[in-house]
């Protein structure tokens, strides 16, 4: 899935960073704890946050993650913002919370970065 | 600087200065990018010293991390003045956390700084003394894989 259609799942507006929406997402991840995300992100991932100050950005940078979508229409201060910009870190915001955000994506084909595989009945 | 025995860098890190945290670790992963370190031990180091960063900023008054660099290793020194580990042993459980409100609304605080840190690195020591400060050393070995 492009980070467009992972816009348009979400409907989500486009903070920063319009001419990476063709990038290709392959997994995601969502946490407000950064410390988790430090723990579990993996290079390449989709980091959905509520956290909107500049840690969350720079945690972000940090891991290596392609793209941040903040939930529950969460925004981040310009000092987050600008700090996407040179690191080249897109920044979609969307209305939906958390668990829907996470649901949509995951019901369209974004798996998660957990190692436990779910258990066929 | 540079000398025969490799690179070394001080950074100072300001204590409560949420604002600024994590800047130093920033700019230390685009030092490292810079020289050409491996892209597998730049995310590790980048991650141990965020949050080393990160529980000066929380913990300390003031602090500083030194950058060392020679040809086996990448190393870390990170010390701090400020109110230091009471119980070493309990601080490495992922869980166990001293932290406050501010710092939990900052996405920190969650007990997982120092084994996030020790996941990470290759050698890991530590030394702190309560009320006075401590002393972390983090080490990358640059030619043996994680």
């Amino acid at each position: 899935m492009t980070l467009r259609e992972v816009k348009e799942l979400l409907q989500a507006e486009v903070i920063y960073g319009e001419e990476y929406l063709d990038m290709e997402i392959e997994f995601a991840g969502g946490s407000d704890l950064m410390s988790d995300v430090l723990a579990f992100g993996k290079p390449g991932i989709l980091l959905l946050t509520g956290l909107s100050n500049a840690q969350s950005v720079r945690t972000a940078d940090i891991i290596e993650a392609k793209a941040i979508v903040y939930v529950r229409g969460k925004r981040p201060a310009s000092e987050g913002i600008n700090l996407a910009r040179k690191k080249g870190i897109p920044i979609l915001s969307t209305q939906y919370m958390m668990y829907t955000s996470c649901g949509l994506l995951f019901k369209h084909g974004i798996p998660g970065v957990s190692t436990l595989q779910e258990k066929k009945e | 600087m540079s000398d025969e025995n490799g690179f070394s860098q001080t950074f100072e890190i300001t204590g409560r200065d949420f604002g600024k945290a994590g800047t130093v670790s920033t700019k230390i992963k685009e030092i490292l990018q810079e020289i050409g370190i491996d892209q597998g031990i730049i995310r590790r180091a980048a991650i141990a010293i965020y949050e080393a960063e990160m529980n000066v900023v929380m913990y300390a008054n003031r602090g500083t991390l030194t950058l060392r660099i020679t040809p086996d290793e990448v190393n870390f020194t990170v010390q701090d003045e400020g109110q230091g580990i009471t119980d070493i042993e309990m601080a490495m459980q992922e869980g166990y956390s001293t932290a406050t409100d501010e710092m939990r609304e900052m996405g920190f605080g969650a007990g997982m700084g120092l084994p996030n840190i020790k996941k990470n690195v290759d050698k890991l020591g530590i030394a702190s003394i309560p009320g006075k400060g401590t002393i972390l050393e983090l080490t990358f070995y640059l030619n043996e894989a994680k």
